[in-house]
């Protein structure tokens, strides 16, 4: 009995401790992003240095991107949104703007202008698809292999992933139907022009279909970043779709056997929003926040940590070397012009539309 | 005892059965206080969050919320008919859309009502983006006719007050403007809607009225140094050209002289054109079909989806085969749980059954092997899974060592259901072997010894005697087990593919991903139903008080 | 049940045979765990057995994940003699006071003082900040479920409770309700009502899930109660409350700390409700896990699993250990 109540003691006053251990907390700021190595490059690039310059801030990590949109909605629903500022895909930042989730921001007034003078809005270009979206880089979703796995003829295009016959084995793919509907038409003799209206039509559909399922049995699907890598560190695949930071990483960072295939890479963009709603004190934080880290040398900073590209035109030119490996990142980046020779841009406003749809075909095509 | 001595009584003088009544509710007063706290902690902390789920299923006030006068005026429409919605309703959704759109509700509409038809979600936005340009004529003539219009302040002169007795609070444009953008609107404290304005003014006052509050609450701006909407123009030179102006107040001259402008360019100016130029779809039958199907506050329509059936103008149908998905998915959910019970069974029996014949020494230490892998991360656990089952694996590598399996002809043992199958059930085989036991360390083993020594062969001692009385453990644990993988989520997720996912994925999917929670609530809601029944079977057969876990 | 000198080769067989299926069934319900510890010392970032690790080559190895995991955060030392010192102080005070000479308060201030000193003041980082959250969650809701879970129990055991069916029933579904619907309706309905992403919306529905596993537990050790001892109590002139805490609790003990180490652990090992009620304030051990294995796969992971098997090895024979010590001093024999 004593010593029950000796330990129940001493587990209270445990909790108690490191309940108050957590009291004291400075002006924070939520940060939400991906995790892994490109929430380290933001980390690195853009909040070290930021917390450098501002005493008192400090910053929290939040790695829910993923469901950023569902988060936001359940936030404002509560009426306590706990996050400052969030990295989203353009899709989702789309998609928050649209439902008045996410600030509407004046890009010129709000952000910096580029190293070469150019104003924020010029600089940035087509990048700004929606109101509230501040565009930080250009990533892709392409393919990797495995050298020993491919022969002596690595694969040069995207329907070598179709071709069973010169690459037997199995492949990963999203568990998703954007993009692999369009490589599918694509490889099936499509022009890319006319991708879209085909897929708009219940016969592209069908089509797009057809062609998956001649390597339906082959294919594991993933859903998350980190999938494909493993995958292709475990030889399970030949080859996989994944961002090409990932593949990056594998290749150079963690010296796999494994070489990129960036033909017809999906190009889409990642950038910050600010979520509607925060007090002004925050809400200034947040863009005071935003406007250090998408300035010309920042986003070019970031590239020394991931093999993405900076969303400014005026980024470019400062694009150096690796931070550890010491290797020129100029050549790893997707817009690189030996890499993008033929490319896609996600069409957002297509895939708002049909989403719903090709989604559920999609799912249950897979679970047919 | 006779008669005459009257009823027993107690100590106390009271009658007896008076007294044991009183003390029998004092004692059912108590043990319902004791148990009242933590009965009102879970009915708050967890029933009424299922509850609110379940309204969720049902729940579909968007439309009507979104666009409510549209969905009056569109009562009286056919979708069988050929006809397009009459004027009125284009006039009623342009309005709703304005006040929509300003308040960023619109796209959230599109994207509800894209579930069901796709294209609206663009057909919204884009219709949003463009409501301004509608009646650009008529506002160009407009301004043209009276430099007046341009300042915000003639507005402001015409359609406010601060007077009290010459204005009121708009009251039902303040209901119409807050269901629209589900804020609650108001106007300025000192500030009033003209009655001179309104009378004279009916539709341009209403439109007037929306803006000034949503610009005073929203924007937190003060209505009179703001440019009112589009809509407030539309509004003013519909109201114009109905007939005599009946105003005499200082703005009356400026009115007139726009009311001899507006005349000819809202002779062309329709509504329906006005959408049908915005996009063709808005001629469509099946868009406003939707909107109608959809218009009541309570939709049956995600039950309908989540047993692959759709709701659609003319009624529930079944979806075409390419989309449906949840009735296999359901199926798939129970008999892969079936088949996990079933494993748990056969790997269970034997070492509950050794463990209730050990000594309790060695039993215990095999009762630590049980429990170690219950109290490691179910996350740990499921990894380790995906290290051993996968191609290049550990088993694969040792069974290609033997020589069971060729190099070339490696198991698929993971991202399909036998993945899920292999993982789930070591996840929750515990739960099986749990029960089992404490219902076999209570049978008396004299029972078999008894068996065997009035001849019984070894097998017919086990099957006659020893099984039968082991029969409410397996009931026990199985319900237990098929309850518990019914539900799972995360273990499918990791190790499940595309064959071996749960209909629990497809709720996740659609909560965080889609964000279709509506479905989401109605998948939820039929699982629930499933597992409910369930449970009362077993609270029937085997009594809720009777699960034990451990020991 | 050894096998008797008389057996035929068939049961002798049998005997046999029945001895390696169990043994092959325990092997099955270990494995994970024995493939996971391994795995844990891998140079590689990858869950992957390397040539060179099943070469046994040294190079192979590496200590980087445990290194990842703990972090250099913290100041465990100080902590550690804080604790102990308070632990010794708390030992002075009994021993003066009663001549007691155990040195239980300065173990245990001793660990308590190491975990609170590596904790304290960190903030934000990858693993110990979750390891910190977890600890803050787990013990607040099993309190709040063993509190009110044993009270409710000593309820319901009584004679005459109305509806003791309903509310038991309604007592037990948040453990027979998925997971997933329980995630999705706090996730909406704690939205609503302000709750969603904060620390005692986590607490909350973790206390709810951990109810039924404390009710259990409870009721199966009330089943066996005599009723005659809280009268025999009540007789003596004790009062309600010291007959709670005087005759009744003691019996009911092992129950309640059974069910309190059931609900510990569904808090602890929670990773479905938390991800959709809490935020980062609140993100737990099983979710850092989780957003590892998705989103980065890294053996820090197996680092953290290995530790925390270990730290349930440690209870599982402890607490064995405590039983059988306990059942000899009651002079019952084991086996």
């Amino acid at each position: 009995m004593k010593k029950s109540i000796i330990l129940g003691t001493s587990a209270i006053v445990a909790v108690a401790g490191i309940a108050y251990a957590d009291g004291h907390m400075a002006s924070d700021m939520t940060l939400v992003s991906w995790g892994g190595a490109y929430q380290a490059s933001q980390q690195n690039a853009y909040v070290a240095p930021y917390i450098a310059n501002n005493e008192g801030v400090t910053a929290v990590w939040d790695e829910s991107s993923s469901e950023a949109v569902a988060k936001l909605r359940a936030m404002n629903e509560a009426g306590n949104v706990t996050w400052d500022v969030v990295d989203v895909v353009a899709a989702d930042a789309i998609r928050l703007c649209d439902e008045g989730l996410a600030l509407e921001i004046d890009h010129d007034e709000m952000l910096a202008d580029g190293d070469d003078g150019s104003s924020a809005s010029d600089d940035f270009g087509d990048l700004i698809v929606s109101d509230c979206f501040i565009p930080q880089i250009v990533y892709s979703t392409t393919f990797g292999y495995r050298d020993d796995l491919v022969g002596d003829t690595p694969p040069t295009s995207v329907c070598d992933v179709y071709d069973l016959e010169a690459y037997p084995g199995m492949r990963s793919l999203e568990r998703n139907p954007i993009a692999n509907l369009e490589w599918a038409l694509i490889c099936d003799g499509v022009d890319i022009a006319d991708v879209y209206d085909v897929l708009e039509t219940e016969e592209g559909q069908d089509r797009a279909f057809a062609k998956m399922d001649t390597i339906k049995d082959n294919v594991i699907w993933w859903s998350a970043g980190a999938d494909t890598p493993q995958l292709l560190a475990d030889g399970e695949i030949v080859m996989g779709s994944t961002y090409n930071g990932r593949l990056f990483s594998l290749i150079e960072e963690q010296d796999q056997p494994v070489s990129m295939l960036w033909d017809w890479q999906m190009f889409d963009l990642d950038g910050w929003i600010i979520p509607a709603g925060l007090s002004p004190e925050r809400e200034a934080r947040a863009l005071d926040f935003v406007r250090f880290a998408t300035d010309t040398q920042r986003l070019a900073d970031q590239a020394k940590y991931i093999s993405y590209g900076p969303a400014r035109q005026s980024s470019a030119p400062l694009v150096s070397t690796h931070e550890t490996l010491g290797i020129e990142m100029a050549p790893h980046m997707p817009t690189d012009p030996a890499n993008s020779v033929n490319t896609f841009l996600f069409n957002y406003e297509w895939w708002a539309d049909y989403r719903d749809d090709l989604d559920a075909k999609f799912q249950a095509w897979l679970a047919q | 005892m006779t008669d005459a001595t009257g009823p027993i009584v107690a100590a106390d003088g009271r009658p007896l059965k008076a007294s044991l009544s009183r003390a029998l509710r004092r004692e059912k007063l108590r043990a319902f206080l004791l148990i009242l706290p933590l009965l009102a902690f879970v009915v708050i902390s967890f029933i009424a969050p299922i509850f609110d789920m379940l309204f969720r299923s049902v729940q579909d006030d968007i439309t009507s919320r979104t666009l409510p006068q549209t969905v009056v005026a569109l009562n009286d429409w056919d979708y069988t008919g050929d006809a397009r919605p009459s004027e009125q309703t284009y006039e009623a959704l342009y309005f709703d859309m304005f006040m929509a759109a300003e308040a960023k509700k619109h796209t959230a509409l599109g994207s509800r009502l894209n579930y069901e038809t796709t294209g609206i979600s663009s057909l919204f936005r884009q219709t949003g983006r463009g409501l301004d340009d509608v009646g650009e004529d008529v506002i160009e003539a407009m301004e043209d006719a009276s430099a007046a219009l341009d300042d915000s302040a003639f507005w402001a002169g015409l359609f406010l007050t601060d007077d009290r007795s010459a204005g009121d609070k708009a009251a039902s444009a303040r209901a119409w403007a807050s269901t629209v953008s589900d804020q609650a609107l108001s106007l300025p404290a000192d500030v009033y809607l003209a009655n001179a304005a309104e009378a004279a003014l009916p539709n341009a006052a209403r439109q007037y009225a929306a803006f000034a509050m949503f610009t005073h609450t929203v924007d937190e701006d003060v209505p009179a140094e703001e440019d009112p909407w589009e809509a407030v123009w539309i509004a003013l030179a519909q109201d114009l050209t109905a007939g005599e102006l009946a105003y005499d107040g200082p703005e009356a001259a400026e009115l007139r002289a726009v009311q001899a402008a507006v005349a000819g360019p809202m002779a062309d100016f329709t509504f329906t054109d006005a959408f049908l130029a915005q996009d063709d779809d808005w001629g469509e039958a099946s868009v406003w079909g939707t909107i109608q199907t959809f218009s009541s506050p309570y939709t049956a329509g995600y039950f309908l989806t989540a047993i692959d059936l759709e709701l659609t103008p003319d009624g529930a149908q079944a979806v075409e085969d390419d989309v449906a998905i949840y009735i296999t998915l359901f199926w798939r959910t129970l008999w892969m749980s079936m088949t996990i019970t079933f494993s748990c069974i056969l790997l269970g029996y034997p070492i509950a059954w050794l463990m209730a014949n050990l000594p309790d020494r060695s039993a215990n230490l095999i009762m630590i092997l049980v429990l170690l892998p219950f109290w490691t991360s179910l996350l740990v656990r499921t990894s380790a899974w995906k290290v051993l089952l996968q191609q290049q694996g550990v088993i694969n590598d040792t069974l290609v060592w033997i020589g069971l399996v060729g190099d070339g002809s490696r198991l698929a043992l993971i991202n399909n259901a036998t993945g899920t199958i292999i993982a789930m059930t070591h996840i929750l085989l515990p739960f099986m072997i749990l029960p089992l036991y404490s219902v076999m360390k209570g049978i008396p083993p004299s029972y078999l010894r008894a068996a065997k020594s009035l001849g019984a062969t070894n097998w017919t001692a086990f099957w006659r005697v020893y099984f039968p009385q082991s029969v409410p453990g397996i009931g026990a644990g199985s319900i237990l087990v098929f309850i518990l993988s019914i539900g799972y989520y995360i273990t499918p997720e990791i190790v499940g593919g595309t064959k071996g996912v749960f209909i629990s994925n497809r709720i996740a999917y659609h909560i965080s991903s889609s964000l279709n929670w509506g479905l989401a609530a109605a998948l939820g809601t039929i699982l629930l139903v499933v597992v409910l029944a369930l449970y009362w079977a077993y609270d029937r057969i085997v009594g809720i008080d009777n699960v034990k876990l451990g020991g | 049940m050894g096998l008797p000198p008389y057996a035929t080769t068939g049961q002798r067989i049998w005997y046999y045979s029945f001895r390696v299926i169990c043994g092959l069934i325990l092997f099955f319900l270990i494995a994970p765990i024995i493939t996971i510890i391994p795995l844990s010392f891998n140079a590689q970032d990858f869950f992957t057995f390397t040539p060179e690790m099943l070469r046994l080559d040294p190079a192979g190895y590496s200590l980087k994940h445990y290194r990842a995991f703990f972090g250099t955060e913290g100041s465990p030392g100080t902590g550690l003699i804080v604790g102990a010192l308070l632990g010794l102080a708390v030992f002075a005070a009994l021993y003066f006071w009663r001549g007691s000479r155990n040195v239980l308060p300065i173990i245990v201030g001793a660990a308590l003082g190491l975990v609170i000193g590596k904790m304290w003041g960190i903030e934000g980082t990858e693993w110990m900040t979750p390891l910190k959250n977890s600890l803050k969650i787990a013990p607040v809701a099993t309190l709040i479920s063993v509190s009110l879970g044993t009270l409710a129990a000593i309820g319901l055991s009584q004679a005459h409770v109305p509806f003791r069916r309903a509310i038991m029933a309604i007592l037990i579904s948040p453990m027979i309700v998925p997971l997933i619907i329980s995630a999705a309706g706090m996730y909406f309905f704690y939205s609503r009502i302000g709750l969603q992403g904060t620390y005692w919306g986590v607490v909350l529905s973790h206390a709810a899930l951990g109810v039924p596993f404390v009710i259990i537990t409870v009721t199966a050790t009330l089943v066996g109660f005599d009723k005659s001892l809280t009268r025999a109590a009540a007789n003596l002139g004790a009062n309600p409350v010291t007959t709670f805490f005087r005759v009744q609790m003691p019996l009911i003990l092992p129950g309640v700390i059974s069910g309190g180490l059931f609900a510990f652990i569904t808090s602890f090992d929670e990773v479905v409700v938390v991800l959709f009620v809490g935020s980062v304030g609140q993100q737990t051990l099983p979710w850092q896990m989780f957003t590892g294995l998705r989103e980065q796969i890294s053996p820090t992971i197996l680092a953290a699993a290995t530790v925390l098997i270990s730290i349930s090895v440690v209870l599982l024979v402890t607490l064995e250990l405590l039983r059988r010590r306990s059942e000899r001093l009651r002079g019952m024999t084991p086996g």
